[in-house]
C-alpha cells in the first residue's frame, strides 16, 4: 500500500465536524421525543377495538417498515414541494426520521401493551376506570417499562440512521464529513475520525438510556 | 428535456431492480457464510474467540452503514483496488450483515436446550460433531424466522449504494425523476416496488414464528 | 328492595352455555357463598353483574340499576370485585394502589385520597407496608391491599371471585379475617369459594352451582351435612376426601 495517512486536515477541521455533530444529536433527540409520540399513539390505535382507529395505523407502520428510508426522505423533500409544501432540507430530515421512527416504535409498544397482564385491566374497568384512564396510569408505565431496552436499541438505530439525511443537504455529522473531504482529498482518514465520533456517541446514547432503565423505570416495584 | 412518465420509464426501473435484488442476495449469501463463523466464535468456549466475535458485532452495529459503505469505497482506493461501487457495496453489506447474522445465530444457538449438549456429550461426541450433527441443525429452525426478517433490511439497505453511484433501483429512481419532474409518481411506484418484495418477505417470516411457536 | 337481582340469566361462550338460567336475588347486608366444580359457571355468574362478561339472556340488575351496555359505569360505582390474581398495580406502592381508584373515579384530591388510602390500608393491618411495591408483599398481603383498594370506593356489593385459591395455605387465614370482618360490618357480598369452613362460619346463604343453574341453596350446614341431591352429594363428598 503506497499511501501515508494524513489526518492533520481533519484534526483542524474538528470544530465543524462538532457542529455537524451537535446537529446530528439535536435531530436524533427531536426524533426520539416525536417519534416515541406517535409510536404511543398509534400503538394504541393498533390495540383499539375500532376498525378505523387500527387499518390507517397498520398501513402507516407497514407502508414504513418494507421501504427504504431514503426513499421516504426523497419523497418527503423531493416530492412534497409539488404539492406546495417547501421544506428547508433539516425540517424534511426531521419529518422523515421521527414518521420513520413512529413505524418502528409502534411495533415496539405494541408488544409492550400487549405484555400487560390482563387481569389489571380488569381490575381497573371492575372499578369504573374510563378507558384513557386505564390507559394513563395502567398501561402506559408497565407497558414502556417492558420494552424500554428495545426501544432503546431502535433509538441508537435512529442517530445511526440520521447519516442518509447528508443526502438532501442536511450539514450533520456526514454532511459536515462530505464538504471536508470535497476540501481536503482525504476521504478515508475523514471518514474513519467521522466513524469514531459515530461509535462515541451511540455509546453516550447507551449509556444514558441504560440510567433512563435504572433509574426512572425500574425504580418502581417489579412487573 | 421533460419526459412522460410511460413504460419504458417503468421498465427501466425494473431493470434496475434486478440490482437491488442481486445486491441483497449476495449480501445475503456473503454475510451468512462470515455471520455463521462470527456466531460460532461468539458461542465457542474458548474466551478470546468470543471476545473477539463481540467486538466484531458491537462495532458493526454501532456504526452506521453508510460510514462503512463510503470506508470500504474509499478505503479500497488505498490498498491499490479500484473504486468500484459494485464491489464497495458488497463488501460494507457482508460485514454488516455478518455481524447482525452473528448475533441472531447466537441467539438461535444458545436457544437450543442445554439436555441436547449434555446428552450428545454423554454419548462421547466431540465439540465440533456436537455442533455439526446436533445443536446447528436444531438451531436452524429457531433461526429462520429472524433471518428471513433480517432479508427485509438487506434489501432496504441497498438503497444506500445508490450514493456512491451504483446502479440500483433508487440510484435509477433518481434519475427518472430527473427526466420527468414527478417525484411523487416516480418515488411512490419505487416504493411500492420495494414493498412488493419486503411485505411478503415479512409476512413469511411471521408466519414461520408462528409456526414455530406452535410446534414448541 | 334486593340489592342484586338476577332473572333467568344465560351465557354462552362459543358452543357451550355457561349459565344456564340463573334466578337469584340478594339483600341488602346478605352474604352469599356460592360453590361447585370448576366449569359450574360460578366465576362467570360474578363477571356478569359487574358487566365483565356480556350478559346473553336474561336479566340482571344492582340498586335498580340494569346491567347493560351505557350503565356499565354506574353499575361499577356501587360493586366492587376482587379477583383470584390480586391484580394489583405494580408499578404503584400500596398506598398509591388504593389512592389512585379514589383520583380517577371520585376525582378526590390527592392528599384526601392518600389519607383514606391510609385509613384503609389501617384497616386490612398494613400500614407498615404502605409504601411497599406489590412485589416486596406475600400474597396475602397483596390480597389484603386489594381488598383495600376495593373498599377505597365505598361499594354496596363486593365480588369475590376464589380469593384465597392462589394463596399459600398460612395466609388464606389472614385474608378470610378481613373478609369476615367486613361480614360483620354489614357489607353485602357475593363469594365465590372453596373454603368451607369459612362458608360455614360467615355466609348466610350458600348456593350450590351445577351445569350453569343453581341447583340447591341453603344454610352452609344444610348444604354441606344433608345435600339433597345427587350432584351436591357427589361433590360434597369429593371435597371430604381432600383436606
Amino acid at each position: 500500500m503506497d499511501y501515508t495517512f494524513q489526518f492533520g486536515s481533519v484534526w483542524a477541521a474538528m470544530p465543524r465536524l462538532i457542529e455537524g455533530a451537535k446537529l446530528t444529536i439535536t435531530l436524533s433527540v427531536a426524533t426520539i421525543g416525536i417519534g416515541l409520540l406517535i409510536g404511543i399513539l398509534c400503538a394504541l390505535a393498533r390495540t383499539s377495538h375500532r376498525a378505523w382507529l387500527r387499518r390507517p395505523a397498520a398501513v402507516y407502520v407497514e407502508a414504513i417498515r418494507n421501504t427504504p428510508f431514503l426513499i421516504q426522505l426523497f419523497m418527503i423533500y423531493f416530492g412534497l414541494p409539488s404539492l406546495g409544501v417547501r421544506l428547508e432540507p433539516v425540517q424534511a430530515a426531521l419529518v422523515g426520521m421521527s414518521i420513520n421512527c413512529g413505524a418502528y416504535a409502534t411495533e415496539i409498544v405494541r408488544a409492550g401493551i400487549d405484555a400487560v397482564p390482563r387481569g389489571q385491566l380488569e381490575a381497573a374497568r371492575a372499578m369504573g376506570f374510563p378507558v384513557p384512564s386505564i390507559v394513563r396510569h395502567v398501561i402506559l408505565f408497565p407497558a414502556l417499562r417492558a420494552v424500554f431496552p428495545a426501544l432503546a436499541s431502535q433509538f441508537i438505530l435512529v442517530m445511526l440512521g440520521s447519516a442518509v439525511v447528508s443526502t438532501v443537504s442536511v450539514e450533520e455529522l456526514t454532511g459536515v464529513a462530505h464538504l471536508i473531504e470535497t476540501e481536503n482529498f482525504r476521504p478515508f482518514e475523514v471518514y474513519l475520525v467521522v466513524t469514531a465520533m459515530y461509535l462515541a456517541i451511540a455509546f453516550t446514547f447507551k449509556v444514558v438510556f441504560a440510567a433512563v432503565d435504572r433509574f426512572y423505570f425500574q425504580a418502581r416495584g417489579r412487573a | 428535456m421533460i419526459r412522460e412518465f410511460g413504460t419504458v420509464e417503468f421498465l427501466y426501473l425494473l431493470g434496475a431492480m434486478r440490482w437491488t435484488l442481486g445486491l441483497s442476495i449476495v449480501a445475503f449469501v456473503g454475510g451468512g457464510i462470515v455471520g455463521l463463523l462470527i456466531a460460532l466464535l461468539r458461542v465457542s468456549p474458548w474466551a478470546p474467540f468470543r471476545w473477539l466475535a463481540t467486538a466484531y458485532i458491537q462495532l458493526f452495529q454501532a456504526t452506521p452503514l453508510l460510514m462503512l459503505l463510503f470506508l470500504v469505497f474509499f478505503g479500497l482506493a488505498l490498498v491499490g483496488l479500484s473504486q468500484d461501487a459494485f464491489s464497495s457495496v458488497t463488501i460494507a453489506l457482508t460485514c454488516y450483515a455478518s455481524a447482525y447474522f452473528g448475533e441472531i445465530w447466537r441467539g438461535s444457538i444458545q436457544a437450543v436446550p442445554q439436555t441436547q449438549w449434555q446428552g450428545s456429550a454423554a454419548l462421547g461426541f466431540s465439540y465440533l460433531e456436537q455442533m455439526r450433527h446436533v445443536v446447528l441443525p436444531q438451531s436452524v429452525r429457531i433461526a429462520t424466522p429472524p433471518t428471513v426478517g433480517f432479508m427485509v433490511q438487506l434489501v432496504k439497505n441497498t438503497s444506500l449504494a445508490s450514493i456512491i453511484g451504483f446502479h440500483e433501483l433508487t440510484h435509477a429512481a433518481q434519475y427518472v425523476n430527473n427526466v420527468t419532474l414527478k417525484p411523487i409518481l416516480v418515488y411512490g411506484i419505487v416504493g411500492a416496488m420495494y414493498f412488493a418484495v419486503c411485505f411478503p418477505l415479512y409476512l413469511l417470516s411471521r408466519r414461520l414464528e408462528e409456526k414455530f411457536n406452535a410446534d414448541r | 328492595m334486593p340489592i342484586v337481582e338476577i332473572a333467568a340469566l344465560t351465557k354462552r361462550f362459543g358452543n357451550t352455555m355457561v349459565l344456564n338460567g340463573v334466578d337469584l336475588d340478594v339483600s341488602e347486608g346478605e352474604v352469599v357463598a356460592i360453590i361447585g366444580r370448576s366449569g359450574s359457571g360460578k366465576s362467570t355468574l360474578l363477571r356478569c353483574i359487574n358487566g365483565l362478561e356480556t350478559i346473553d339472556g336474561g336479566r340482571a340488575s344492582v340498586l335498580g340499576i340494569p346491567v347493560q351496555p351505557g350503565r356499565l359505569r354506574e353499575v361499577r360505582r356501587s360493586v366492587g370485585m376482587i379477583f383470584q390474581s390480586f391484580n394489583l398495580f405494580p408499578h404503584l406502592t400500596a398506598l398509591e394502589n388504593v389512592a389512585l381508584p379514589q383520583m380517577v373515579i371520585n376525582r378526590t384530591p390527592k392528599d384526601a385520597a392518600r389519607a383514606n388510602a391510609a385509613r384503609l390500608l389501617d384497616r386490612v393491618q398494613l400500614s407498615a407496608r404502605a409504601d411497599a411495591y406489590p412485589s416486596k408483599l406475600s400474597g396475602g398481603q397483596q390480597q389484603r391491599v386489594a381488598i383495600a383498594r376495593a373498599l377505597a370506593l365505598e361499594p354496596r356489593v363486593l365480588l369475590c371471585d376464589e380469593i384465597t385459591s392462589a394463596l399459600d395455605p398460612e395466609m388464606v387465614g389472614e385474608v378470610l379475617d378481613v373478609v369476615a370482618e367486613l361480614a360483620r360490618g354489614g357489607m353485602t357480598m357475593m363469594l365465590v369459594t372453596h373454603e368451607m369452613g369459612f362458608a360455614r362460619q360467615a355466609a348466610d346463604r350458600v348456593l350450590f352451582m351445577h351445569e350453569g343453574r343453581i341447583s340447591e341453596q341453603g344454610t352452609a350446614a344444610e348444604l354441606l351435612d344433608a345435600p339433597r341431591t345427587a350432584p351436591l352429594q357427589q361433590f360434597v363428598q369429593s371435597i371430604r376426601h381432600k383436606g
